[in-house]
């Protein structure tokens, strides 16, 4: 019974768009404040929602961020179409970064995205390929 | 302290200040925005040459206290507008992070 899907809220992404960025996780985090989750659950999914938002406005042609709430966890997806990340493991060590310099200069592309990913969750999955990214990830209540 | 004590003790710029009656319980600088979003708390003044849009999202997924753009930096118009709407106040101060934390420092935040 844990694992039935109590609740989806999903989220479109544009590409490039860094005025809307944040937008789907300030959302996430509003509807987890209304269904009374810890605050400290909060912080962990605003810091990896925010991180996977990001990743799809700064390296994918767009794509969706879910929230899936289960009675034992909170599961983030985002799903992008793109080019996908072509060395995962690197992706992942902190300081290591594709973006171009203008989206440096906004404060982005510190080579933190993934790994603070990594940090905050319970259970990391990547899927990636020549046509798009997915990313889910698992936080237990 | 809240923040508008704060910001008149420091004659800061206040750019915009709703709910600026938020408690600063701590501070972190910080100009890269995933080191921020991983090292900032609650209630912390955020201190940044930063002024795009997204530091209002940043502070508002995190709870920050308020924004302090040191540097004289200018704010872009839709950050304020943003700030507003989310209620996050931004302050502008022409010294430096590092003046800026020692002020802080002295005045008890730590």
């Amino acid at each position: 019974m844990t694992d039935r899907l109590l609740k989806r809220y999903s989220y479109n992404v544009t590409a490039n768009d860094f005025m809307s960025a944040g937008k789907g996780s300030s959302a996430i985090k509003s509807n987890l404040k209304s269904l009374g989750i810890d605050s400290n659950i909060i912080r962990k999914i605003a810091i990896i929602s925010y991180e996977t938002e990001i990743n799809i406005v700064i390296h994918s042609f767009g794509g969706k961020l879910h929230c899936d709430i289960y009675e034992n966890k909170i599961v983030i997806i985002s799903e992008d179409t793109g080019p996908g990340i072509t060395d995962v493991d690197m992706a992942m060590k902190e300081g290591f970064s594709t973006a171009t310099d203008s989206v440096r200069e906004l404060g982005f592309g510190a080579g933190m995205g993934l790994p603070n990913i990594k940090k905050y969750s319970d259970q990391l999955e990547i899927n990636t390929s020549s046509t798009g990214t997915t990313i889910i990830v698992t936080i237990y209540l | 302290m809240n923040c508008l004590e704060f910001a008149e003790k420091l004659q800061l710029t206040p750019l915009c200040e709703k709910e600026a009656n938020i408690e600063i319980e701590g501070v972190y600088i910080g100009d890269l925005l995933s080191i921020v979003m991983s090292k900032a708390k609650k209630n912390y003044a955020w201190i940044t040459i930063q002024t795009h849009i997204n530091i209002v999202a940043v502070a508002e997924l995190l709870e920050l206290s308020c924004i302090i753009v040191v540097e004289d930096m200018e704010v872009d118009n839709d950050t304020l507008d943003k700030a507003k709407e989310l209620k996050i106040p931004i302050f502008k101060t022409k010294e430096s992070a590092y003046q800026m934390a020692c002020r802080m420092s002295d005045m008890g935040i730590k």
